[in-house]
């Protein structure tokens, strides 16, 4: 991420970040309070090389379809840089930015939604030379169309330039939206999910399409997918992203051969292979991704990951999602038992190094039992890594939670992870708590 | 195979348009055993999805459908409709691919269960609904904490999961599933994967398994059925189909499916078939590079190539059934890329 930029640096993205306001309720806004916001495209740094194509990899609300739009300034940044020759996107003006889309295209997921049906192929791929100024003459319009189609295969041009939208099948379609992205010579090509809609028959075409056309126009790529097999096939370099953040980046090689975030571990282990001697993974992350608008404390990834440890950002929330599955997994009446001792649980919703958990009556002491129970029952559980105590006191269990670190991109070998597991002083600072941890239990 | 739960004969379903009738499923037959979960596969517009709601009766007006599906010593497009809705849920269950559509926002999650299990089963009472509601819940993987909540509360992976409990809740025989991971995230679809693989061994239930993921197929079925153009063009034990292809179109739709292991990018030519007017014969003869004389005129007849397993492909014979030097090889001209695609 440090590295200097040289002459092969196409784009250059320095701690970008895309935050959405969120609409809060009738009163919030009357009085002018903040709803709050979600983090999208949260503190994000990487280089585009020219040639190479750069996979953006992650699942729906991971921000890579954001991130990709504030680079071709579709979105406004709210904080960063974004320079591309010479210029920092996230700073031009609305004019001075059309200029510049020239330059850099976007190829939707859709390919049914992203041509007008009222239009022809032709009008619809020629529409960016009118738009852009460069020539309103109508044969040399249609020449350049045709040309255009040629080039993605939709050949001969004079069978397709009239047709509708409807006439064509999902492949022809994605490949009249390619010709339309290149018609105007861009180097820098962004294809959100460019083949996901397709069927697997269809997909290898448009892939190869797309390779063919890298060589022959010197295009660069951003490779947006949630689909790490064809990323696999695809990209020269992967990012990986989770709840706004790169959590690792790399050439593909080393991270297909060595992942090394536990979550990227997880998403290639979660793929379903095409071979019946595998069974379905059962040790997989639990739960989903959270909600943008209250990402967890520290890394993002912790409430899921099964290697988290004391400093990775424990919170009270976290407690009342491991109850939740703890008593999903019971017999109703063990349940009701267990339920019957505790109190609301909502208060758990608050972050803070603290731990209330409300007893529903005495002093506390059989809610504290309950919890003791869950602890020596499932010892492994990454949880109580990061409990520093838990005492019973005025009908409540007070526990003391580790405080958080945030995690850091990091080199590691060939790649950079944003994991504790693989920064020194994190594991380290974890250390010193766990001495401290038996210090006091002594 | 034991008994099976479902015996589908000769299935039609045909939706008229006005360009004439298309043949969406065209004789199709296949058994469903116990406890097994068979996994129907093909490319978009196959019929696989008319095929689930055809053999529930779900089809839309302007449908019509003809041949046998037993279910039960019944058939049920014998079957008025209100008896064939009287054993949708008990019996027989349908999961979507968008929960969301499905769960209605103004009702509990509570309210969803006692209202489904009051349909079926009047006389039970109100705890024992809780009681059935939350054990199935629970193995969901939902909290009974959460008994009370909305559907909008929950993440998209955790109504899918509710949708699941709320079809299981009242035991059917038979689940048809349709596309039931294709709006998750990987790893949640791997979650509820292996949900409906554990079927078998929590609830004794059959899974008919639609996907055009091949490696859901690979991973999660006791069977699979390859379909296209309106009919199943290969069947057999998941594990033998996908390590000796016996149809063309099975063999070239697993080449072309681009997984982890993918060193070479690989397509099939040419584009499924308008099943207004199919083309003669073999329905995948224009784009299979193994095509003969014979298949260009003649509809291939099904074979056994294996036990418990089953093709419609000359190459596979019946030999008697194919004239003498029909079996030359087809000259073709090339596919132009542009109809490909």
């Amino acid at each position: 991420m440090q590295r200097k930029p040289d002459d092969g640096t196409l784009v250059s993205v320095r701690e970008l970040k895309t935050y959405y306001s969120i609409r809060g309720s009738f009163l919030d806004r009357l009085i002018g309070r903040e709803a709050g916001s979600v983090k999208a495209v949260d503190d994000i740094s990487f280089d585009l090389q020219r040639g190479e194509v750069l996979g953006l990899v992650g699942e729906s609300g991971s921000g890579k379809t954001t991130l990709g739009r504030t680079l071709l300034g579709l979105v406004r940044a709210t904080g960063g840089s974004v320079m591309f020759e010479g210029r920092d996107i996230t700073k031009l003006s609305e004019s001075e930015l059309r200029a510049h889309r020239r330059r850099m295209q976007l190829v939707f997921q859709d390919p049914h939604a992203s041509l007008n049906p009222a239009m022809t192929i032709g009008q619809a791929v020629g529409h960016p030379l009118t738009i852009h100024g460069i020539t309103t003459e109508r044969d040399q319009i249609r020449r350049r169309v045709a040309d255009a189609l040629e080039v993605v295969g939709l050949a001969p041009a004079e069978q397709f330039i009239d047709k509708y939208p409807s006439d064509l099948s999902g492949g022809q379609k994605q490949r009249a939206v390619i010709a339309r992205a290149i018609i105007l010579n861009p180097v820098l090509l962004v294809a959100d999910e460019p083949v996901s809609m397709l069927d697997m028959s269809v997909r290898a075409k448009i892939l190869d399409l797309m390779l063919a056309l890298k060589r022959d126009f010197d295009l660069t790529y951003l490779y947006i997918t949630h689909d790490l097999a064809t990323a696999k096939f695809f990209c020269d370099r992967i990012a990986i992203m989770y709840l706004g953040r790169i959590v690792e980046i790399g050439p593909s090689a080393a991270i297909y051969d060595d992942p090394k975030h536990p979550y990227t571990k997880a998403l290639l282990r979660a793929i379903p292979e095409p071979d019946p001697r595998r069974a379905i993974p059962r040790d997989l992350p639990r739960g989903e991704v959270p909600d943008a608008a209250r990402p967890p404390l520290g890394c993002s990834f912790h409430p899921r990951c099964p290697h988290a440890f004391e400093v990775c950002g424990w919170e009270p929330r976290d407690l009342r999602d491991l109850l939740e599955v703890r008593w999903a997994r019971m017999e109703p009446a063990e349940y009701e038992a267990e339920r019957a001792v505790a109190g609301d649980l909502a208060a758990l919703g608050e972050p803070g190094p603290h731990v209330r958990v409300p007893a529903a009556r005495g002093s506390g002491a059989d809610l504290l039992e309950v919890l003791e129970r869950f602890r020596a029952e499932d010892p492994d559980e990454p949880f109580w890594s990061g409990v520093k105590g838990m005492s019973a006191a005025d009908g409540y269990v007070d526990i003391e939670l580790h405080e958080p670190v945030d995690p850091r991109l990091l080199p590691a070998g060939e790649v950079e992870v944003e994991c504790h597991l693989y920064d020194e002083e994190a594991l380290r600072e974890a250390e010193r708590r766990r001495a401290e941890r038996a210090v006091l239990s002594r | 195979m034991t008994t099976p739960v479902l015996s589908v004969r000769d299935l039609r379903v045909y939706y008229g348009t006005a360009r004439g009738p298309v043949r969406a499923v065209d004789r199709v037959s296949l058994d469903i055993g116990a406890g097994e979960v068979l996994g129907l596969v093909g490319e978009s517009g196959c019929g696989k999805s008319t095929l689930g709601r055809g053999i529930l009766g779900l089809l839309p007006e302007g449908a019509a459908a003809g041949g046998q599906v037993h279910y039960a010593g019944r058939n049920l497009l014998a079957l008025s409709k209100k008896d064939l809705s009287s054993l949708r849920g008990p019996d027989l269950g349908l999961i979507f691919q968008e929960p969301m559509t499905r769960l209605n926002p103004l009702l509990r999650i509570e309210d969803h269960f006692s209202e489904t299990i009051k349909r079926h089963e009047p006389g039970l009472s109100k705890d024992e609904i809780r009681r059935r509601s939350l054990e199935t819940l629970g193995r969901m993987g939902i909290p009974p904490t959460r008994f009370r909540q909305y559907p909008h509360e929950f993440s998209g992976g955790m109504r899918q999961r509710i949708m699941i409990a709320l079809a299981l809740v009242l035991r059917p025989k038979l689940l048809v599933a349709d596309e039931p991971t294709t709006a998750l995230d990987v790893i949640v679809e791997a979650q509820i994967l292996g949900i409906l693989a554990d079927l078998k061994r929590n609830f004794g239930t059959a899974l008919l398994l639609i996907t055009h993921n091949l490696g859901i197929v690979a991973e999660a079925c006791d069977r699979v059925a390859v379909m296209y153009a309106g009919k199943i063009v290969e069947e057999g034990p998941a594990r033998d189909v996908f390590a000796e292809p016996a149809h063309p179109y099975t063999r070239e739709l697993l080449r072309s499916t681009i997984s982890l292991e993918t060193t070479e990018l690989h397509s099939i030519p040419g584009a499924p078939p308008n099943l207004i007017d199919p083309p003669p014969g073999c329905r995948f003869h224009p784009r299979c590079p193994n095509a003969m004389q014979v298949c260009t005129w003649k509809v291939p007849i099904e074979v056994a190539p294996d036990p418990g397993r089953r093709v419609e492909c000359w190459l596979h014979g019946p030999e008697e059934e194919i004239p003498p030097g029909q079996t030359a090889e087809l000259e073709r001209e090339e596919i132009a890329v542009a109809e490909e695609a």
